[in-house]
């Protein structure tokens, strides 16, 4: 054993280079903000657009509202989650299935993946939100909170559903073989050898999918219930300015960019685990 | 009179209308090492997948121990795969598991055997074959002659009256070849039923009680290793060892 052996003119070159490479990367940074930052103030409309959007005393009053109504956002996305994940495994796994008895469920399963992605999310919103409260019924809730969030849960179960299917598929049918071979049922394979190998292929797209979820609870604003956007709107025709929209954005950003790097940190994991192959 | 624990009755197998298997027939009695050699294409692989019911035949008939018929439309294949190991020629190992899970993980769900004595098992099998430092590695981390005496053993650990190998060095670098082919040596040695599909034709000399020389679907010749190979009758059988020869 011993140090690796470095040629230190080689080094030399490498870091060099490197410095430069940082050097270039900066230059490049400030001009090109300096460039957006004049193009943008020198526009004639900037002063009323700062005033509009980027006043700072609208930001301070609006913050403490906006905050509190973020939290049923993030309320909504709690509950929506775990009832789409359930909710589109059960629907990947009924589409998967081959008995001849679960025929009939088959059908509804991919009836259902094809209606509730074909429709667009808000609409889906509207109908639930408006159309089941118009029931009057007895034995269910009229509550529009909870009629958009189950359009949600409803259209991204399609969604995601589609996510862990193709993750099934994509696992090799020789894995199959291979554990049929050793004598496990068709239910066992499925469990112990496919879905583990399934799910963990599927984790980065699936927070790809959170984070649009984040950012879709705001679609429950259109049927009443007071979440961030809607309480941003209620503030900005009071006082005629959209200061609080940013404010909305600001919270909106703060919840999904970790969730961002966290989907990043895990696909480049996933990269270096696959290693050479 | 020697009981047959394999009996393979004029099989016939087509995927689509290209006919793999035509008419075969092959017997094996318990404690045999029977060798199928023959070119890619020849029904070899097709002919152990149809043993072990991965595949389905179309005509004929699949004894097991002459009184279960694997090949039955209604058989109880679980039951079947239980009973008769294979090994593919691309190890299949399940990446997401451990060694020692790998080879436990039938034992436990399809026997039911418990944890502690399913892992006791697999140790003294691992450590039968020289694995036994690896028992906690992730299959990424072995080698592909590592890999595939992990396949072997875990097939192993449920006990299988019968084995079959199927080209299981073909996927090898040459120089990790040897130590795959010297478990099927331990294990024939100590009268375990095997039929191998392989390309190892120095191998299949030293080790097969019988070699079959499969050509297009059908059992071409058979005999003692010596008489095939150096006193083949059939002209086919002639073409094929003395392509293999020259290469």
């Amino acid at each position: 054993m011993g140090l690796p052996h470095v040629d230190p003119e080689r080094r030399d070159l490498v870091r060099r280079k490197a410095r430069r490479d940082a050097l270039v990367a900066s230059v490049s940074l400030i001009a090109f903000v300096a460039v957006a930052v004049v193009l943008i103030a020198r526009s004639p409309g900037w002063p009323t657009v700062q005033d509009l959007f980027f006043n700072g005393e609208a930001f301070k009053k609006s913050f403490p509202a906006v905050l509190s109504a973020f939290w049923l956002n993030v309320r909504i996305f709690l509950v929506a989650e775990p009832c789409i994940l359930i909710l589109a495994l059960i629907v990947a796994l009924t589409r998967g299935s081959t008995a001849p008895i679960l025929f009939p469920l088959r059908a509804v399963a991919t009836l259902y993946t094809d209606i509730f992605r074909g429709i667009p999310t808000i609409l889906l919103v509207l109908l639930l939100g408006f159309g089941v409260p118009a029931l009057n019924s007895d034995f269910i809730t009229n509550e529009p909170l909870v009629w958009g969030t189950v359009a949600l849960i409803l259209s991204y179960g399609a969604y995601v559903s589609e996510v862990f299917r193709a993750g099934i598929e994509s696992v090799h049918p020789s894995q199959r073989a291979a554990a049929r071979s050793l004598g496990l049922s068709n239910t066992q394979t499925s469990r112990y050898v496919v879905l583990p190998q399934a799910i963990r292929r599927v984790i980065p797209p699936l927070l790809n999918d959170f984070i649009s979820l984040q950012k879709d609870t705001a679609l429950v604003s259109v049927i009443g219930p007071i979440e961030a956007l809607r309480q941003a709107q209620i503030d900005s025709s009071f006082t005629f300015n959209f200061t609080p929209y940013v404010v909305a954005a600001c919270l909106f950003i703060a919840l999904t960019v970790p969730m961002t790097r966290f989907a990043d940190y895990l696909n480049r994991r996933a990269a270096n685990q696959r290693g050479h192959s | 009179m020697v009981r047959s624990l394999l009996s393979v009755e004029n099989v016939h197998k087509a995927y689509g209308v290209n006919p793999v298997l035509r008419g075969i027939s092959l017997d094996v009695q318990a404690h045999e090492v029977v060798v199928l050699v023959g070119a890619s294409g020849s029904g070899k692989s097709t002919l152990l997948r149809c043993i072990n019911g991965l595949e389905a035949i179309d005509a004929g008939r699949i004894m097991l121990d002459e009184s279960l018929e694997v090949s039955a439309p209604d058989a109880d294949l679980d039951a079947v795969r239980q009973r008769i190991g294979i090994v593919f020629q691309s190890f299949n190992l399940f990446p997401h598991l451990s060694v020692l899970d790998n080879v436990t993980l039938a034992p436990r769900k399809v026997l039911g055997a418990a944890k502690s004595k399913a892992e006791h098992s697999a140790h003294e099998l691992l450590a039968r074959f020289g694995l036994s430092d690896k028992a906690e590695s992730y299959p990424d981390r072995l080698s592909g002659g590592q890999q595939q005496r992990v396949a072997i053993v875990r097939a192993l650990a449920m006990d299988p009256e019968l084995m079959l190998f199927d080209e299981i060095t073909s996927a090898l670098d040459p120089q990790l070849v040897g130590e795959v082919l010297d478990v099927v040596r331990d294990l024939s040695g100590s009268g375990m039923t095997i039929v191998m599909a392989t390309h190892e034709m120095t191998f299949a000399r030293e080790v097969a009680h019988r070699i079959c020389f499969v050509d297009a679907g059908v059992v071409c010749e058979q005999g003692p290793p010596e008489q095939v190979f150096d006193a083949p009758v059939h002209e086919r059988t002639r073409e094929f060892l003395s392509r293999t020869r020259t290469r």
